[in-house]
């Protein structure tokens, strides 16, 4: 009873504390560490950052490739992290996960209110893309009272946003939006030029409507206040760009172009970070954005997956196959190419599996101090109790995750690193569940065998531990495998905060592959897999109970 | 051995007890009779605190309880009370998930801590005595009622009470189940066993009492040797109990 009074009170402590202002721990300048942890999600797909469909255990793209690059350039050891793209910014705030962004951030003053970003490492610009058949549109004010899509927290989104009369559709990657312009589900996308070539490659459906605006720079983002690792990532970077690295790796991504080759006189300038405000600008028309002649061509391989090959000719060096089979139309998707994705879901797995015992442990630890407050503790544990299981049963889940791995840190320094706060949420979430489960069990159990341990003398503790909660488990079991099971897939929601488990996974494998069928069996049967193994040890457990 | 003066318990504005005495000696057997909820169950169970008397005091061995002072909500008190008694259910209420052995060990294991073997060894011997050394592995839902009752005195026996109190230990048994446990009770009070049962087998109290308490309206009413009591009954309320008031009348 006490451990569940001394948890309460850390509870309500957190929420005492949440209320003062106390400052995130300002972040000590870093030099060049000895491993660079550069953050990005590989759900970003081609030609960022993406696992090509013939070597899935690989992972390629122009951002990884520049990222291999600038570490070279600066002496130290590349690392990955990946983390949710809509959340790199908060991330690098807070800090502890990772230390740079090389994830496509635009080099805008919004983002520059909010971390410090190294000079530009690519220029794109802003295109409109429809449907061949709707040949009318051009800008965006000719979608009046029509749906467009946009990737969140872009520049494309704000532009979007900014022009009255759309109705914006907002997408967490970068490939659906195309596929629902397709369908008709939306009229246009609004998108990044890069992304706009890479995705009209083999869909004659769809066309870009009018020449790329509002130009635009990707660059690198380091913590506020970072000012030493920016001087030499900036210096590295003007390396890259002036010894002819940067345009080695642009070519083999076909990306390489009259306005990349501007980036070796770049300046800062006032009037440069602030984005153009409307589709008036337009970046200049020679060359700056691939046109069907120079772009890219599509190529059937001997394997029978389509890959982007060099059509620029001679400056191409890039192995084909390290590029390719990213982009629709999709080869037809065998048993065997499905499988191949099978070892790199399991080891996914692995994560929703501890991330899910991990939580239920702690679920079912809170849920039965929270049960046994609830039926035998005082009036004021009783109360809190209820309190407890009403706020955690009554909000959203993922207001949770976001209160608990962004919020406390905020207000107490509290940087919890993904797993713990993953762990921490759902379990907390879960075991108001799991207290009312069990209550359900403590109240079920007749009172009699509670009057007959006593009349033998076992003490109320002895008499909770040996004869009344193993048969309130047993009542229980049921709605705690039921949980258990749920919460198999309910950890899929700490993706959002880095976690790559099963769905993610899943998410940025399909993407990859673009084979949503074969990988959804596969995740769906090893998701099965999983609850199919939970229900079997619970009614193994059920059996042992039984009277 | 034990002695009772006084006890009063109330269930709100109800008085269930309202000042019994009672007294009985080592070894002694005594039924207590009375109509449906005359307090009788009440008294039993304040007997092992299972319900807390508002006052009067009780006398068990070495073990002395006024109610209704701080010392009564004294939980080592308490415990020693239940250690010295042991109670046996209407309903057995034998622990479902453990078997028959293993309720019969639970409460030397882990209140008294005797070693597993002994304990053991212990609990065979009381399932023999009962009859049901061939079902000590057996769950409770496998056993028959009147094994069930068995095995629950068996349980009760393991902690060496000085006095068993019996809650009407065969009403919830069909009468050809009722033989087996009577006569369990019965070899018990032969060797001697000190005994308090509520029971409405008068033909049984008949049998192995010594003396019958007769209570109603929360009061003793009649007591004294069981055949003075059934046999000759003198109090009105005891002959309408036992069913002869109205033939007197008649007659």
């Amino acid at each position: 009873m006490r451990r569940v009074q001394s948890l309460l009170l850390i509870l309500l402590a957190w929420t005492a504390g949440l209320s003062s202002t106390a400052g995130a721990a300002p972040t000590p300048e870093p030099s060049i560490p000895q491993v660079l942890r550069w953050a990005n999600d590989a759900e970003g797909g081609a030609p960022y950052i993406f696992h090509p469909a013939e070597q899935p255990d690989q992972l390629v793209g122009f951002e990884v490739e520049l990222a291999q690059a600038l570490c070279d350039r600066l002496g130290c050891q590349s690392r990955f992290v990946q983390f949710n793209w809509a959340n790199l910014i908060p991330g690098l705030r807070q800090g502890g996960n990772f230390d740079i962004i090389i994830a496509a951030l635009e080099r805008t003053p919004e983002n520059l209110a909010q971390v410090a970003m190294s000079r530009p490492y690519f220029t794109f610009g802003q295109q409109l893309v429809t449907r061949a058949s709707d040949t009318g549109i051009r800008t965006l004010g000719d979608l009046a009272g029509r749906r467009i899509g946009v990737l969140a927290s872009t520049l494309s989104h704000r532009l979007a946003t900014r022009q009255p009369g759309l109705e914006v559709r907002v997408y967490d990657e970068n490939v659906n939006y195309f596929r629902d312009l397709e369908l008709g589900r939306i009229d246009a996308v609004l998108t990044d030029s890069p992304i706009a070539t890479i995705n009209l490659q083999g869909r004659p459906q769809l066309r870009r409507a009018g020449p790329a605006f509002a130009p635009s720079h990707y660059a690198i983002a380091v913590p506020l206040g970072s000012d030493r690792l920016l001087f030499h990532i900036n210096a590295a970077l003007g390396d890259l760009i002036h010894n002819g690295t940067l345009e080695r790796i642009y070519q083999r991504y076909q990306l390489w172009d009259a306005a990349q080759a501007g980036l070796a006189s770049w300046k800062p300038e006032p009037h440069e970070t602030t984005p153009a405000a409307g589709p008036a600008t337009t970046i200049a028309p020679n060359g700056t954005r691939p046109s069907p002649s120079t772009g890219l061509t599509l190529v059937t391989e001997t394997s029978g997956s389509f890959g982007i090959s060099g059509a620029i000719g001679a400056t191409s060096t890039a192995e084909p196959t390290a590029v390719g089979g990213s982009v629709a139309p999709r080869p037809k998707a065998g048993l065997g190419r499905t499988l191949r994705y099978l070892p790199i879901l399991l080891e996914a797995a692995i994560t929703t599996l501890w991330v899910t015992l991990a939580s239920m442990t702690l679920a079912m630890t809170c849920g039965l101090g929270l049960a046994l407050s609830r039926c035998y503790g005082t009036p004021a544990l009783r109360r809190t109790a209820i309190v407890y299981i009403e706020v955690f049963r009554g909000t959203p889940l993922l207001l949770q995750l976001y209160f608990i791995y962004f919020g406390l840190a905020q207000a107490l320094g509290w940087n919890l690193p993904a797993g713990a706060a993953a762990v921490l949420t759902l379990g907390l979430n879960y075991a108001a569940n799991e207290a009312e489960n069990l209550r359900a069990g403590l109240e079920a159990v007749p009172r009699g065998q509670t009057e007959a341990a006593m009349a033998l003398g076992l003490s109320p503790a002895l008499t909770l531990r040996r004869v009344v909660l193993p048969q309130a488990l047993r009542i229980s079991l049921p709605g705690i495998t039921n949980d258990l099971i749920a919460l198999f897939k309910d950890s899929s929601i700490v993706s959002v905060i880095g976690l790559v488990e099963l769905t993610k996974e899943f998410l940025i494998r399909s993407l990859d592959a673009g084979d949503y069928l074969g990988l959804g069996i596969l995740t769906a049967a090893i998701y099965l897999a999983m609850g199919h193994a939970a229900s079997a040890a619970a009614r193994a457990l059920e059996r042992r109970l039984q009277p | 051995m034990i002695e009772i003066v006084g006890l009063r318990k109330r269930f709100g504005s109800v008085t269930v007890l309202d000042g019994i005495d009672h007294h009985q000696e080592a070894g002694e057997v005594v039924a207590l009779i009375g109509p449906s909820g005359c307090g009788k169950s009440t008294l039993l169970r304040c007997l092992n605190w299972l319900e807390t008397p508002d006052s009067g005091s009780l006398h068990l061995g070495d073990v002395r309880i006024e109610a209704g002072t701080p010392q009564a909500t004294d939980r080592a008190l308490r415990q020693r009370l239940r250690r010295r008694t042991g109670m046996i259910f209407q309903q057995f209420n034998l622990f479902p998930h453990r078997t028959a052995l293993e309720n019969v060990m639970e409460a030397p294991l882990h209140v008294d801590r005797v070693p597993d073997a002994e304990a053991r060894e212990q609990a065979m011997d009381l399932l023999s005595k009962v009859g049901l050394a061939d079902r000590a592995h057996h769950r409770p839902s496998q056993l028959s009622g009147g094994q069930q009752q068995r095995v629950a005195i068996a349980r009760a026996l393991a902690m060496k009470p000085q006095i068993l109190l019996c809650d009407e230990p065969t009403s919830a048994l069909d009468p050809e189940l009722r033989g087996e446990v009577l006569s369990v009770l019965a070899r018990l009070a032969d060797e001697g066993m000190t005994l308090l049962l509520v029971t409405h087998e008068l033909n049984f109290a008949r049998d192995i009492a010594h003396r019958v308490v007769f209570i109603d309206g929360g009061r003793v009413v009649a007591t004294g040797p069981t055949r003075a009591v059934l046999d000759q009954p003198e109090h009105p309320r005891l002959r309408e109990f036992l069913g002869l008031g109205r033939r007197t009348a008649i007659a």
